[in-house]
Formats: C-alpha cells, structure tokens, sequence
C-alpha cells in the first residue's frame, strides 16, 4: 500500500537540533527531574523496533514507560480498559461503535510519520519516532465527554501538544493549527463511503493549542494505543466534545486563518469549531445538560454535564468575552 | 392440517418466536449467558434493538398485503395483526427503555425532549397512533367501528412514515441505512398506490370505453 506511511522521510532539519530545546524547556514536567537521558529513554522503547514489518501490532513494542501526572488527573475511577477499547467512534473503521474495534487490527501504525506544514520554520515529515524522541509521557486520568451525552474516564498517556508545536517554530502568522487523519480506504474500510468529508480534519486555535491541558497521546492504561483508540497518535482536548480529539494524526499544519473541521463541514449547525463541553447549549437535536458516565452500574449513572467538562477553572480564561452560544 | 390449524399451530409460533427472538438475543447477552455481553452502553443497545425491532416489525406488517397477492397467499392475513402487535409492543420497549434507562425517570426532561426535539416528537407521534391501532385490535372493536376502523388503521402509514424519519432523523452523519429502510416503505407504500391506480384505471376504462379490450 502506497501511503503517506511507507514514504521516504526527509525532515528539512535534523530532529537532534530540535530535540534540546523541547526537553528543556517545560519545567511543569513531572519526569523533568530525571534529567535528560532518562527522558530520552522514556520514549525510547518504541525506537528499537521502529521499521517493525507490516501488522507491527502495538502489543509486539516495549510497554512505554511513563510517569503519572496528579496535577492533570482526576480522581474519578478511569472506565474499564475493555470500555474504552472496545466502544469508539472512529468513523474510518465504521459508524458503529463496535466497528473500530472489529475493523482495525489489521491496521498498520508502524510504521508511521507526521508532515509538518503551514506557518512555521521547522515543516517536513518526521517519523513517529523523531516526533515522540524528546518527549516524556505522562499518565493523565482525563473526562472524556462525547457530543452523544455519553462519558467516560481515561487513562491516557501522553505528552503536552504544546511541547510539541514548540519543536516547529510556529511564525507569528500561525493563529491556528490544523490536524489530519491518515487517508487510507485500503486499510480503514469507512472512508470507501462518503458518510465524512475524508480525511477527518480538526483545529485548534493556538492558545488552545499550547494550553497544558491538550494532550498528544501515544497511548492508554499503560500501553500503546490500540489502534481502535487512534494509534499511533492522537490528540486529547478533554474540555472539547470527543470529536475535536482527532485520531491517527499524519499532519500538522499552521495556519492564518480558522481551519475547516470536518463535522462543522458535514453539520455546520449542529457542531461548531469550538466545540467546547457546554451543558448551557443544547445540540439542536438533543439535551447535553446532563451525560451517562459509561461503565458506572449496569446502565451508566445519569450525572450533570460540567461547563468546559469540569475543566472551566484551568481553560474559560481562553475564551474570556466570547459569546459561546454564539461560538459552539 | 387446515389451513387454520397451519396457521395456529406453525405459522403463529413462529412469528412469536421470531418477534421474541430480539428480546431473547439481548436478555442472554444482559445475563452475560455464553460469555455475550451488552457492550460499553447496554441502555443504548437496548434502546436501538427495540427501536429496530419495532420498524423491521413495522415494514413486515406492511408487507403482508402485497405479499398475499404477489404470492397468492390470501391466507397471510391471519398473521398482520399478530405482526401489527409486536411492532407496537417494541415501540413499547423502546420508549420504555428510554425513559428508564436513558433518561433515569427524568420526566421534566421527556416532557422537553418531546416537545423541543423533532426527531422524538415524530417518534411519540408514531407511538401514539400504533397505541390507538393495538387498542382497537379486537374483533369487537372491528366491529364495534365498522367503516371507521378501516379509516382509523390507515394510521399505520403515517406511524411507518413518521417511524423511519424519526430513524433517519437521530443519525448523526451515516444515512445509509435510514435510506434502505425509507426505499423498502417507499416501494410498499409505492404498491399500494399503483394497485390503487390500476384498480381506478380499468373500472373507469370499462365503464367510459366499453368497446375497447
Ligand atoms: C416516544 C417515542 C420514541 C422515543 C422517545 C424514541 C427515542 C429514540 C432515541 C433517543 C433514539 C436514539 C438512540 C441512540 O442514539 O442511541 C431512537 C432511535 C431509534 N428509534 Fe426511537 N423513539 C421513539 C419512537 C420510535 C418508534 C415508534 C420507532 C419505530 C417504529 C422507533 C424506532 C427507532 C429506531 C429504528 C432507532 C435507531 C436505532 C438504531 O440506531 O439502530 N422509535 N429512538
């Protein structure tokens, strides 16, 4: 399968020259303390089976290894690993929400890289290596509030998007940043029908971007991702609906202008860039004041949708002045 | 066999069997018999297989007329009202399984949800006249009715309509098989209409045209 995947990798710079900087500079990192060899090493066990052939699953890597951020995690018991890995909406397996599961095994997320675009100096294609190389993962126990009114808690692993952005130098031009899906019909059997606009797209504006709270996430309960789950990387923005936490990224690219997402293109009135958890404003189709937190009891616990999904203390400052029935 | 003993004792049980059959399907699975189980969200399994059930249910109920004469198997009348009841008894469950499972007996929110979501609106309208159909179901009520029974079961085309609306409507980008189902009505519905045409045609072709065959 010809894909973006299988290409030549020819970064325009080196990863070692954008590697120092990333590792030193956020101090709020957990794993900082150890000191930069053990922060390579942390993301290392992926490296040494890089060009694992293809079908190279998730499971036949070295488990990564990781700290567990407590300032970035809620308390509430994480929904069961079989929950979370087995009930997805990830359209380009199938719309329901067993199809992910049922249609992605024989993905290939190694494999992978990442081209880098738009308004900023470092742009090119990185593998998924050069890309997690200077990161280290933290666990972070995040809400998960799906545009369905349905919940979960999640163990995810990962490293702030902001950290990563960082790498690439974004210009002064860059007020947004836009994120792709791999297109692929061979491997994900949903985009051989037009139900989206292929390839699935999402976008951030800059500062929310670089918010700590927007994770890059590499993988969940302690393992790789699964690739029902979006591997090898995906994004997390647990104030956001789920569908702002794009899967399987194979692009990034910055931009002057608001990017187009897919499900505002596919619904402009019913799904809105911002997307931001909001039990004040209604999906025109149903309710979002209230949501079912999956896994709790034998039919999921009814309990109040928070504002920004009980996020509003760390990020309602980004949005300070906005009309968000306005921008939903 | 009579044909009336055929019917009592093969056909009937196998239409019970067959419309319990979804039931059986998720009960096993709830009791987690044979290691099944319902899923991540088993309200949601639950809502959707009563509300499929009921439009499958539905469009057989539907489909029992045209059957008869393409099949010439008058006899299938026996089995509409046992099908008619079974759609109705899934709607039913489905609307049960929605307010106890989905909205936890949160009856300020059905109040809302009927009156501010079409696409429920639809479904309760649905619901309402499948209810009024089951409840004059009886021989007596046929009876009782005379010529407005006839004109009160003409409800089921517009709950079958409204039905597969409701279904097209609560998607949230995958129309496919909302059309599949909207394409099986249309083309029962479509049936009926071009029989009633035909029927007016030739009545009104012999009585004005006498000479021409
Ligand atoms: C008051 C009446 C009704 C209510 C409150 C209601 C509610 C709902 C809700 C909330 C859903 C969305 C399920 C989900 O997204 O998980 C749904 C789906 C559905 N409903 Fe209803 N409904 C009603 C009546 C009906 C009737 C009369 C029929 C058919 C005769 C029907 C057939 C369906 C079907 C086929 C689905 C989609 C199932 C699927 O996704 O596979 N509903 N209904």
């Amino acid at each position: 399968m010809e894909g973006p995947m299988t290409r030549r990798i020819q970064p325009r710079i080196a990863p070692s020259e954008i590697t120092p900087e990333a590792v030193f500079r956020d101090r709020r990192r957990v794993l900082a303390a150890l000191g930069a060899a053990a922060l390579g090493g942390a993301a290392l066990p992926g490296l040494g089976q890089s060009p694992t052939p293809a079908g190279g699953a998730a499971s036949r890597l070295a488990p990564p290894k990781y700290a567990r951020s407590e300032r970035w995690s809620t308390k509430e018991t994480p929904t069961s690993l079989e929950d979370v890995t087995s009930y997805n909406n990830f359209y380009e397996f199938g719309t329901d929400k067993a199809d992910p599961k049922a249609n992605a095994q024989k993905f290939r997320a190694r494999p992978w890289s990442v081209e880098v675009a738009g308004e900023a100096e470092v742009r090119g294609r990185f593998t998924l290596e050069d890309i997690l190389r200077p990161h280290a993962l933290e666990e972070r126990v995040y809400r998960f509030r799906c545009v369905e009114a349905w919940s979960m808690v999640v163990p995810w692993l990962g490293f702030p998007l902001g950290d990563l952005l960082q790498r690439f130098k974004p210009t002064s031009r860059a007020r947004y940043v836009e994120f792709t899906t791999l297109l692929d019909p061979g491997q994900m059997p949903g985009q051989r029908s037009p139900v989206l606009d292929w390839p699935y797209a999402e976008g951030l504006r800059m500062d929310e971007a670089m918010h700590p709270l927007a994770l890059m996430v590499v993988g969940v309960y302690g393992q790789w991702l699964p690739n029902q789950n979006g591997a090898p990387l995906r994004l997390v923005v647990p104030w956001k609906y789920g569908f702002k936490s794009i899967k399987s990224i194979v692009r990034i690219r910055f931009t002057e202008r608001e990017p187009r997402t897919s499900w505002n293109l596919s619904a402009p009135y019913e799904y809105g860039f911002y997307a931001n958890v909001n039990p004040a404003v209604d999906h025109p189709r149903w309710s979002q004041a209230k949501e079912r937190r999956l896994g709790t009891g034998f039919f999921a616990t009814r309990t109040d949708t928070l504002p920004f999904n009980g996020y509003a203390a760390d990020v309602a400052g980004l949005y300070r002045g906005m009309d968000l029935r306005r921008y939903f | 066999m009579t044909v009336e003993q055929r019917y009592r004792r093969i056909y009937k049980p196998l239409v019970w069997i067959g419309s319990l059959l979804p039931l059986a399907w998720l009960l096993g699975r709830g009791f987690g018999v044979g290691g099944g189980s319902l899923g991540a969200d088993p309200a949601e399994e639950i809502l959707r297989t009563c509300g499929k059930t009921a439009l499958n249910l539905l469009l057989l109920t539907l489909a029992v007329t045209p059957l008869r004469q393409i099949a010439r198997a008058p006899q299938l009348l026996r089995l509409r009202r046992l099908l008619g009841l079974f759609a109705f008894f899934h709607a039913m469950l489905h609307l049960v399984a929605y307010v106890v499972l989905e909205l936890q007996f949160d009856w300020p929110m059905l109040g809302e949800d009927v009156a501010k979501r079409p696409y429920i609106t639809i479904g309760f309208v649905a619901v309402a006249l499948l209810a009024a159909l089951a409840a004059t179901s009886t021989q007596r009520a046929m009876r009782r009715l005379g010529r407005r029974w006839q004109r009160l079961h003409w409800g089921i085309y517009p709950a079958a309509v409204l039905g597969v609306w409701h279904y097209g409507w609560q998607v949230k980008a995958d129309l496919r098989e909302p059309l599949v189902y909207a394409g099986i009505l249309a083309l029962l519905l479509g049936w009926r209409l071009w029989k009633r045409r035909a029927a007016l045609t030739s009545t009104s072709g012999s009585s004005t045209a006498p000479g021409r065959t």
